[in-house]
């Protein structure tokens, strides 16, 4: 029988959370490696049962962790994570240069194909792989190596890659993207990169158009259309048709367009998801409404999902990481907020319910269907 | 030997249980050694308490032994004669921060 696991991050631990093909009871394990931040937990989509989690700590730094059974146990594999070559600098929030220093792990990304083969995106900011399911990652150094590397700047995050899309249709193509530098694209399995930002207009930075400075919130793709890429942006939600050659603004009639998350419908390309955050400043939804926001035209007419959600006295945040989709049909939706709860709809966005909540602040959700 | 006091999120990484360790160091008994020796005996903690690329210390862990506070101390000190005799453990700690 079918059924979901969501993988829960939070900032002091790991959650796993199962229900079989009608998702109306779930089961809770967890917390996993309590006391620790859990950044990001994602399966292999060729082993749904090997999982990576991204387990960090402001005391003892690093950690990834493997699960070989669908995250019932785990064991710690490499954490050792070093540069390739002279780090080198980029620039810090007073302009000056400043030496790229290993922080954490922010997203791991598993291959399509193979359940070893790992890429991690890291603050700050670089690309790392593993092809041995985790014991050893070195960098991918074309992407810091790209000359605009010394321009990149954090975002009040840090400076973080936390988006790896993988293109299914070819092997070569993937794409990242950085806060505060932007999206990149490879085309030859990450050996080479570059920027992708043409399009994007963003106040905050000197040049409004400039090739990198972009701060990218978020970047998803449906997998029928790997060259439709959907981005939120600080503020703005864009696409692109041309695998990032040119944006465009889809925002339409948002009452905000700031957010951290996007999504898109697992078998409807063109249906996207995002949740509106009042503003840069202000982390929590407008007039303490939580409503996710649905695009059944991949972007400009949008409308509010509310039914389930709170609608008074909501203040809480979505985090980048914190939007999955599963495959059933039905398309399930899923989001966690730093108040603690993981919100579910198994009607594609028309309906919610916390089907657990009081966690500590979610971080990264994640779902995975299960055959 | 030289007794380890290792903080708890350490132990549970090592699977250890609450009780301190006994670790084994070649050469000078120097606060470096005793380093090297923890991560030898137990290669899973490598990173959690040095900078993988730069051998520093984590902000946030804190060395004492006989009520000194050997944080700051250079990795060629020579450790307590206490800590060496095995009359009192070298402790490893979390600091006292955020949450």
């Amino acid at each position: 029988m079918s059924g979901v696991r969501v993988l829960v991050g939070t900032r002091k631990g790991a959650f796993v959370l199962s229900a079989d093909g009608k998702r109306d009871r779930w089961d809770v394990t967890g917390p996993f490696f309590g006391g620790w931040e859990l950044y990001h937990l994602k399966g292999s989509p060729a082993d749904p049962n090997r999982i990576y989690a991204s387990q960090s700590s402001g005391w003892f730094g690093q950690m990834i962790q493997r699960s070989n059974d669908g995250g019932k146990t785990w064991e710690p594999v490499g954490n050792k994570f070093v540069y390739d070559g002279v780090p080198g600098t980029h620039q810090w929030y007073d302009g000056t240069p400043h030496p790229w220093e290993f922080k954490r792990v922010w997203h791991l990304e598993p291959s399509l194909t193979d359940p070893d083969t790992v890429y991690a995106g890291v603050e700050d900011a670089a690309l790392f792989r593993t092809t041995d399911g985790g014991q050893t990652w070195s960098e991918m150094p074309g992407l810091r190596g790209h000359g605009s590397g010394p321009h990149w700047a954090p975002g009040a995050g840090g400076l973080c890659l936390h988006t790896i899309l993988l293109d299914p249709s070819n092997a070569q193509r993937m794409f990242i993207a950085i806060s505060a530098a932007g999206a990149f694209r490879s085309d030859d399995g990450g050996a080479t990169w570059k920027p992708i930002n043409r399009g994007l207009h963003s106040q905050y930075i000197p040049n409004p158009t400039a090739e990198v400075g972009h701060c990218v919130h978020r970047l998803a793709m449906h997998r029928s259309r790997p060259s439709t890429l959907f981005m939120q942006k600080h503020w703005d939600v864009m696409r692109t048709d041309d695998a990032g050659d040119q944006w465009k603004e889809v925002s339409g009639n948002l009452p905000t367009d700031f957010g951290f998350v996007i999504d898109v419908h697992a078998h409807e390309p063109e249906t996207i998801y995002v949740v509106p955050i009042k503003s840069d400043s202000e982390h929590y939804p407008m007039d303490g409404k939580l409503r996710v926001y649905r695009s059944r035209s991949g972007g400009n007419e949008w409308e509010a999902l509310t039914k389930g959600l709170p609608q008074q006295d909501c203040y809480v945040n979505v985090l980048r990481d914190a939007m999955s989709v599963d495959a059933l049909d039905k398309c399930g939706i899923y989001f966690g907020t730093s108040g603690g709860q993981v919100y579910a709809s198994a009607d594609g966005g028309d309906t919610w319910n916390a089907i657990v909540r009081d966690l500590p602040p979610v971080v990264s959700v994640e779902a995975q269907t299960l055959s | 030997m030289i007794r380890v006091v290792l903080p708890a999120h350490l132990r549970t990484l090592a699977r250890l249980g609450n009780d301190e360790v006994q670790v084994q160091v070649s050469g000078q008994p120097t606060l470096g050694a005793v380093l090297d020796a923890i991560e030898a005996t137990y290669p899973v903690l490598r990173g959690t308490i040095r900078d993988y690329g730069t051998e520093k210390r984590r902000p946030f862990v804190r060395f004492f032994a006989c009520e000194q506070d050997l944080s700051h101390e250079a990795p060629s000190t020579l450790l307590p004669d206490a800590v060496v005799r095995g009359a009192e453990p070298f402790l490893v700690v979390g600091a006292t921060a955020g949450g």
